[in-house]
């Protein structure tokens, strides 16, 4: 098929797809997301949206122990959910093949934290591989395959940030290999993982960690490439190519699997350069295992590598003494450009309304966590999905409501409900707990672009037909009423997300009611669903209080006199702004 | 069976090949929904159809949300790192004027800097805690830059989505890469109906400069 530029998603997806893989399973997180969404476009394999990671890697050990090959896809948080079956499954082994993609983010790009997935492989003991660009992560993705037959178990495909959304050269071949199901017959010492079975693996495990290593002397994917003998370095993955983008000459040994390392590669390496040193970003996840090898890593000569953010050339060129070109300094006084709602943004007047009544707010994991942000500043604590509901339950077991006379709110949206909510819900609810709860659900997973859950009933497939949420028959979503209903919450009301004072209504009464556990669903739906416009708002006698542009629209701003602006090339015509102005001064209508 | 991936465009054979002595980088700055991405594709297209070796990084996720975005695109006979650090980018493409000069330090020495010609308030200024910053204009011819009314052209041509294509012709000018290869990549990867907008576009950009 010739040369294409793909992402390492997508070059992912299309190797895998070589690799004769039937079944997809994933949940969507920045930077994994496109792999699933590129792979179902393909034919002959099916795949899904999982509510989380967990279910997604319990579907894909269900596949692959039923016989055909299977890709798990995730982000880096997103392996912590799945820890309990990556644990468990790790000593299972498989049947088919099972590959998992971690997706780190170093640097924070787009997450709350920058772990390096790559120690779960060491917990595991799993193979990990670490491709350095899109070429690799196609090779890999068919290789990964390969060994977790050949090895009989499960192997994590590591990458980066950089790796995902790097679109660089493959050549691709194109053709399928068709994988015939493998047989399938009941073998409870394997799956079953009771003690006297789950010793058995663990012992089988230990047989299969000598045997990776061995193989891991000797594959291919490790590549020692040796020219300058005085500085050898150690690395993977994007840095890889740092390393040889900031010091051409150097000496590498680069490792295509992460785990396990090859020990007498490592030593040969060693012995053939004068210092040995280790180049990774966000960890010491190479270093500390080199060391343990008993091979001495050398500091760089002019000084560390941050401990923490992402790597560049720069960061290398700086610890081995290479000159930074010449450059000018960064412009000073500019005013920053975060991430803001969009204009329309049904989570906007949400949090205008939160912010009124000054509530402590456990927040979540989406779009929506822009509301700790100027101008809201209305979000005391995001953790991971799903801790808004139960931390807000711990915040009244503490009294820190009756303490602060602040009510605490959890808010939480409704893909990030269906991953993780639902459980903090019922927890709240069956040991009595109250308060005031709110899922806003605008009808979408939006952060990660706007995919398929639970909630809208768009499945992986209809989002790969390009339908759209909002024309999903209703028994095909998640009626979130009757969820809560079943669950036992005392108080639930749904209210127009886009309607100012219905917000203020329904908070204040819910608030009120401390006896009860009340749950508010704000629906509307996302703007990048919902597109039409309406007539631009007409500002009339702005009084230039500049309370409407404490509502964080980007399309709202003042002139030198402080008389309200509309953009009226961002502007949708929502008409927030008009619901905001305390004089009236701005109506929706011409 | 074979099977291309959907979102992706194949590496056109038998065009004019090109050697370049030295990786090329291209920094593309703008603001989340300017269409950088877009820009940075059809420059990678050109670059792989002319037989080089190319990298594209492009960020995703929550800075999409109308914050500052980048796309760095390295191009050259076998790119390593695609990553740009201070110093480092031959042109930067900023779609923006504040995004221009948040940018200044990634130019190299000699290096090119194209400007749209055109200011998006940042909402931090618009809810009052930031200022504009005072003398944009004069910044930008402090440090050589090209200024654009890309916005503008692409509104002449009825087109004022295509500003991005406009300083994709801007940018060609700086590049070894005929003008018909240009063209070609635009065809094969905007909506069919927008073709001809989108070549008056680039046209326009490219007499601009």
């Amino acid at each position: 098929m010739g040369k294409q530029l793909l992402s390492g998603n997508e070059a992912i997806a299309q190797g895998a797809w070589e690799a004769g893989v039937k079944v997809g399973a994933a949940y969507p997180g920045t930077p994994s997301t496109e792999t699933l969404e590129n792979l179902v476009k393909k034919p002959d394999v099916y795949c899904e949206w999982a509510p989380n990671e967990k279910v997604a890697l319990e579907v894909g050990l269900g596949a692959a122990m039923g016989g055909v090959r299977s890709l798990v896809t995730m982000k880096h948080v997103g392996v912590n959910v799945a820890a309990d079956p990556l644990m468990s499954a790790a000593n299972t082994g498989v049947n088919a093949g099972l590959v998992l993609l971690a997706a780190d983010d170093p640097s924070c790009y787009s997450s709350q934290n920058e772990q390096d997935s790559r120690h779960y492989a060491a917990f595991g003991r799993i193979p990990c591989l670490d491709p350095s660009d899109s070429q690799e992560a196609y090779e890999m993705a068919q290789a990964a395959f390969e060994i977790s037959e050949r090895f009989d178990t499960l192997v994590m495909l590591h990458e980066t940030m950089r790796i995902a959304h790097t679109k660089t050269l493959v050549e691709v071949e194109g053709e399928r290999v068709e994988v015939e199901p493998r047989a399938y017959e009941s073998r409870p010492e394997k799956f079953v993982m009771m003690p006297a079975n789950a010793v058995r693996r663990t012992l089988a495990a230990n047989d299969r960690e000598d045997e990776l290593i061995a193989w891991a002397e000797q594959t291919e994917l490790n590549r020692m490439e040796l020219r300058d003998r005085n500085v050898g370095i150690v690395c993977s993955g994007a840095l890889y190519t740092h390393v040889r983008e900031a010091l051409p000459e150097a000496s590498v040994l680069k490792l295509g699997v992460s785990w396990p390392l090859p020990p007498a590669e490592l030593a040969e390496f060693a012995a053939q350069v004068e210092k040995l040193y280790v180049v990774e970003e966000a960890c010491t996840y190479f270093e500390t295992r080199v060391r343990a090898l008993g091979i001495e890593v050398a500091e760089p000569p002019a000084g560390r590598l941050p401990r923490s953010g992402e790597i560049t050339p720069a960061h290398i060129r700086a610890a081995f003494g290479v000159a930074e070109p010449a450059h000018l300094s960064a412009a000073e006084g500019l005013p920053p450009r975060p991430p803001a709602f969009c204009a329309g943004c049904p989570h906007r007047l949400v949090y205008v309304e939160l912010r009124r009544i000054k509530a402590i707010v456990t927040g979540d994991i989406g779009c929506y966590t822009l509301g700790a942000v100027a101008p809201f500043r209305a979000v005391d604590s995001v953790i991971d999905m799903g801790a808004s509901l139960s931390m807000a339950h711990g915040m009244e077991l503490a009294g820190a409501g009756e303490r602060t006379k602040r009510p605490v709110v959890g808010v939480i949206g409704d893909s990030t409900f269906a991953h993780s909510g639902i459980t903090s819900l019922l927890g709240t609810v069956y040991n009595g707990g109250k308060g005031t709860l709110c899922i806003l659900d605008n009808r979408t997973t939006a952060m990660t672009g706007t995919q398929g859950n639970p909630v809208n009933g768009v499945t992986l497939t209809d989002q790969a037909a390009r339908v759209n949420p909002l024309d999903v028959p209703a028994g095909k979503q998640l009626d979130l009423v009757k969820l809560c209903e079943a669950i036992g919450v005392d108080e639930i009301e749904v209210v127009d997300a886009q309607d100012a004072a219905a917000i203020r209504a329904a908070l204040k009464s819910a608030v009120a009611h401390t006896d009860k556990l009340s749950v508010i669903v704000f629906k509307a739906p996302c703007r990048l669903l919902d597109r039409s416009r309406g007539p631009i708002p007409v500002i009339r006698d702005c009084r230039r209080c500049g309370r409407c542009v404490q509502i964080g629209c980007p399309a709202l701003g003042r002139d030198e006199t402080g008389h309200a602006v509309i953009d009226p090339n961002q502007c949708i015509g929502c008409g927030q702004c008009a619901q905001t102005c305390p004089f009236g001064c701005i109506s929706k209508e011409a | 069976m074979p099977h291309d991936t959907s979102t992706n465009y194949g590496v056109a054979e038998g065009g004019a090949k090109v050697t370049l002595d030295e990786t090329k980088t291209i920094l593309l700055v703008g603001v989340g929904g300017q269409g950088t991405i877009l820009a940075g594709q059809l420059l990678a297209m050109v670059a792989a159809d002319a037989g080089l070796d190319v990298k594209v990084s492009e960020i995703h996720g929550m800075s999409q949300r109308g914050g500052s975005v980048s796309t760095i695109v390295r191009v050259g006979q076998k790119v390593e790192s695609m990553i740009c650090d201070p110093g480092c980018a031959d042109i930067v493409v900023a779609f923006e004027s504040i995004e221009a000069l948040r940018a200044q330090q990634f130019v190299r020495e000699g290096g090119r800097l194209f400007v749209n010609d055109e200011r998006i308030t940042p909402v931090p200024v618009n809810i009052g805690v930031c200022q504009m910053p005072e003398g944009i204009d004069e910044k930008l011819a402090a440090i050589d830059a090209t200024v654009i009314d890309a916005g503008g052209i692409a509104r002449e041509v009825g087109s004022p989505r295509s500003t991005n294509v406009v300083l994709v012709g801007a940018l060609s000018t700086a590049l070894p890469f005929a003008e018909t290869e240009w063209e070609d990549a635009i065809r094969r990867r905007v909506p069919p109906k927008t073709v001809d907008a989108n070549l008056a576009a680039f046209a326009r950009g490219r007499a601009a400069v």
